[in-house]
């Protein structure tokens, strides 16, 4: 098309493509630091070559489709892509196994169908579930929260930023270190096994470093830093909070139900918001414009469906954490959903409805 | 109605809002600050016989012809139309195709007049009253002819006659009568100083229209970033004893607010119904400019041969605004403003938003023309080529109808009419929010465009093709008709000859029956050849006794 037209308007155009995902890529900064203290260096080092792959992986795809790469690239949508990848993997996985799960996303779910605005996934999570299914041990071998403390503590070397580059290119753990003394399960896991075992709630919480004040230890704070990002978005309106309040009210309200319920078998509904990754979800996946619904009404519904759908699967479920599943799930319900949930049109009197 | 009325808030009208709109900024000071100056008179004046919504005036003078100001030149055809008036006194040297301005850049047939430069009155009609407070005597069907008479159009820039408009009809009483002095467009700023300047004729015109439509109350509404326009039509309507029937109201200033079916929300909470018209809720809408123009029509007798222009916009040196008679080249106001500042992106008719683009300045102004915009790269740089839609809905956030454009512009860039139209493309008022705020930067009025022009199209070629289908249809039937009582005669013509080789034996009174049958055979072959030649549209009268 060409790039002059006649038709108006002829003002300034306010927003860009590009600016938008900076704005969520600045919005991922605060979450980042508290992962990266927590979990250190392989966090940082999981971004940078998840973001040289998508970009990598972007730029082929459009040279075998025959498009220019430069645009595509320089809208930062792989750049996010990776970004929200690299921050829902474990910090220390293998590089080619990030290779793998980031030429899944940007290759097959997002340039196949047609490149950025036409895939009706989200890239970064179908790639984290393409390797969660093939590759389920070591995608869910996480480190135990504060992981340079704890192993000071322990008398132990530290993981430096050359151990982890180690560890992740080579596999080799620093002499003295095994996989038992440093990996750990996810609080999420670790609830849903002992639940699964018979244990108590009570009985759970007490005596392991695990647990902190009613989330995971450490993740409670790595909420609260994508919440700041996720208000970020709000201020900047980058976001809508259709999105993020649907999907933070539809866990909350089905985790409370159930608490409310038996409190022993339920964990509380706090636990629920600050362990594994469902503030990142609701403010960074489940916006995702191009995979979400686009009307209003169908953003509440599709936020609140993924919502239930984390709770019924971390509970009921064979995975211990649920964003990514729920997020493609709902996904393929975006095309129904917008289209009964369209808004009134101005001087009609009812809803457009429509026979499908 | 008096629900309407807010008795919070100070006594300060209660306001609706509508869905969406856009703050832009209104470079409104760029052209107000500076009284409104005479256009130079033009030594050709070039007069669209189209210049409103409707058939196009029909020709009344000839090449070579003597006019004089205000002399009729083209009548109007056929209720939708309007006159067409010499807006100065000259020759006629020409009547042909010029440019002019519209949104195709085609060239349409319009009267030339060479002027004589001593602007002369022609004899104009007589004031129907002496002063708008005496318009209560005066009848109302003389006031809308002298209306129509007078080719008053909508000065807003839809231009649809304006009679029509207040003739609703005795079905649909009208209770308010909104008076549209919003001018929420970015840099035009002709209503502005109509409304400093001319206050005075606008309350005249609206009581005129008041009494012509029955209404009981009339709202002003103006944007909030107009306070002198306010003030002045405040001022003007203390000095007359209207205060209970006419009000000025400030609306909050977010485009598109003066959009009519916006401004009718926004001052009385109603909507207009999709497909409507605001008759329907008991409203009609008139611009200030209208009002201005329907005063000095009935109680001056001048017809619409002027109307102001702001030229602005930083591509011309001096922004201002020019009282014009209609037909003077776009060039000469450019002129009269210095020209060029040298760096021109485009030149617009209207506004930015809303507004279309100029190939030439050697178009006229016409009714319709209530801008001259000159944009610099600056103020209209290309957004560059438009990215895929990411769906992120802003556009939806920002549409006044409460449309989804994002989904408007999936189904017509893929050329799904259908589908556009379940998605309300109709509803659409082209108002350039959506692509105003577009991140992808697309062109998505454009799209809206071509998807109801290609509508349009379909729809004609539809019923075209079922008129077609139809007289088929019928032709079928007639021929199948024909056939079939041309087998009736023949088995009747069978059963009668049978029946007459049955009685041979039989005497007279036989004989007699069988005549009798003779003779009713060939009256009924008779009447068959009539009817025939009935539906082949022929005449009858051959097959009559």
């Amino acid at each position: 098309m060409a790039t002059t037209f006649i038709s108006s308007p002829h003002s300034a155009r306010v927003n860009q493509v590009d600016q938008v995902m900076l704005q969520v890529c600045l919005a991922l900064v605060p979450g980042t630091l508290v992962l990266v203290w927590f979990f250190g260096w392989g966090v940082l080092i999981n971004m940078v070559l998840a973001t040289v792959f998508a970009v990598l992986a972007e730029a082929l795809a459009l040279k075998l489709r025959g498009r220019a790469a430069l645009p595509a690239i320089k809208d930062y949508s792989a750049v996010v892509t990776a970004l929200l990848f690299a921050l829902t993997i474990p910090p220390t996985l293998p590089w080619w196994m990030t290779l793998l799960g980031i030429l899944f996303a940007i290759l097959i779910v997002k340039q196949l169908y047609g490149g950025i605005g036409y895939n009706p996934f989200n890239p970064a999570m179908a790639g984290y579930v393409f390797l969660l299914i093939s590759y389920p041990v070591a995608t869910t071998s996480w480190l135990p929260p504060d992981v340079s403390v704890l192993l000071e503590a322990r008398d132990l070397t530290t993981l430096s930023l050359f151990d982890t580059e180690r560890l992740i290119f080579t596999g080799a753990l620093p002499e003295g270190l095994t996989w038992d003394a440093i990996s750990a399960a996810t609080p999420l896991d670790e609830m849903r096994t002992l639940l699964d075992q018979g244990q108590r709630i009570d009985e759970i919480r007490a005596g392991s470093p695990l647990w902190g004040l009613f989330g995971g230890r450490g993740w409670e704070w790595v909420g609260v830093g994508f919440l700041l990002g996720g208000l970020y978005l709000l201020w900047q309106r980058v976001i809508s909070w259709h999105i993020p309040v649907a999907v933070l009210g539809g866990l909350l309200s089905a985790s409370t139900a159930f608490w409310l319920l038996d409190p022993q078998l339920y964990p509380f509904p706090g636990f629920h918001l600050f362990s594994g990754g469902i503030i990142l979800g609701a403010f960074f996946i489940a916006t995702d414009p191009v995979s979400a619904c686009t009307t209003r009404r169908g953003q509440l519904i599709y936020g609140a469906a993924i919502g239930v759908t984390v709770f019924v699967i971390r509970t009921w479920g064979g995975y211990p954490d649920a964003v990514a599943f729920a997020v493609l799930l709902m996904n393929i319900a975006v095309p129904m959903i917008d289209h009964y949930s369209q808004p009134r049109v101005f001087g009609q009197r009812r809803r457009a409805r429509k026979k499908a | 109605m008096s629900g309407l009325r807010s008795l919070l808030g100070g006594g300060q009208r209660k306001l609706w809002r509508f869905h969406g709109g856009v703050h832009l900024p209104d470079e409104k000071t760029l052209s107000n600050q500076t009284p409104v100056a005479d256009a130079p008179q033009p030594r050709q004046l070039v007069l669209p016989l189209q210049q409103h919504i409707g058939a196009p005036a029909r020709c009344r003078v000839a090449v070579g012809d003597q006019v004089l100001k205000g002399q009729l030149i083209a009548e109007p055809q056929g209720y939708i139309s309007a006159p067409i008036h010499a807006s100065s006194s000259g020759t006629v040297v020409a009547i042909e195709s010029r440019p002019i301005p519209h949104p195709s850049g085609l060239d349409s047939v319009c009267v030339v007049i060479e002027t004589d430069g001593e602007d002369r009155w022609g004899e104009l009609p007589p004031p129907l009253a002496a002063s708008a407070a005496e318009i209560d005597a005066c009848d109302v069907a003389e006031v809308s002819e002298r209306i129509r008479a007078s080719g008053i159009v909508g000065m807003g820039g839809a231009s649809f006659p304006s009679s029509v408009k207040l003739n609703p009809g005795q079905d649909q009483p009208i209770d308010t009568l909104v008076i549209n002095g919003a001018e929420c467009e970015p840099y035009i700023t002709c209503d502005d100083l109509l409304m400093r300047e001319r206050a005075a004729d606008i309350l005249d015109g609206v009581r005129i229209m008041l009494h012509l439509i029955q209404a009981k109350q009339a709202l002003i509404g103006i944007e909030d970033n107009k306070p002198e326009a306010a003030d002045a039509l405040r001022r003007a309507l203390e000095a007359t004893e209207l205060g209970g029937r006419i009000e000025g109201v400030a609306i909050p200033t977010l485009y598109p607010s003066g959009g009519e079916k916006q401004l009718i929300r926004i001052l009385t909470g109603r909507e207009v119904p999709s497909h409507g018209i605001p008759a329907q809720i008991g409203v009609v809408c008139q611009n200030v400019g209208t009002a201005a123009a329907v005063a000095d029509a009935v109680l001056r007798g001048q017809p619409l041969i002027e109307r102001l222009v702001t030229v602005t916009g930083r591509g011309v040196v001096e922004p201002r605004n020019y009282r014009v008679p209609i037909g003077t080249p776009a060039a000469a106001l450019i002129a009269a403003s210095g020209g060029y500042s040298g760096d021109l992106a485009k030149l617009i008719a209207g506004g930015p938003m809303m507004g279309f683009r100029l190939e030439t300045d050697a178009v006229p102004i016409t009714k319709a023309t209530n801008c001259l915009l000159a944009l610099t790269p600056a103020e209209s740089p290309d957004p560059g080529a438009p990215l895929p839609c990411i769906r992120c809905g802003r556009c939806a956030e920002v549409c006044p109808a409460n449309l989804l454009p994002q989904q408007l512009y999936w189904h017509a860039r893929a050329k799904e009419l259908d589908k556009v139209q379940d998605y309300n493309l109709f509803d659409c008022i082209d108002c350039g929010c959506c692509a105003h705020v577009c991140p992808s930067h697309i062109p998505l009025v454009q799209y809206y465009r071509f998807a109801k022009t290609e509508s349009w199209a379909r729809e004609q070629e539809k019923r075209a093709a079922d008129h077609a289908r139809e007289r088929h249809a019928a032709r079928e039937a007639r021929l199948e008709r024909q056939e079939r009582e041309r087998k009736a005669k023949l088995r009747k013509k069978k059963e009668a000859v049978a029946a007459g080789s049955a009685a041979p034996k039989a005497g007279q009174a036989d004989k007699q029956a069988v005549i009798e049958a003779a003779r009713r055979r060939a009256a009924e072959k008779k009447a068959m050849v009539a009817e025939t030649q009935q539906h082949d549209r022929e005449t009858a009268m051959a097959g009559q006794e």
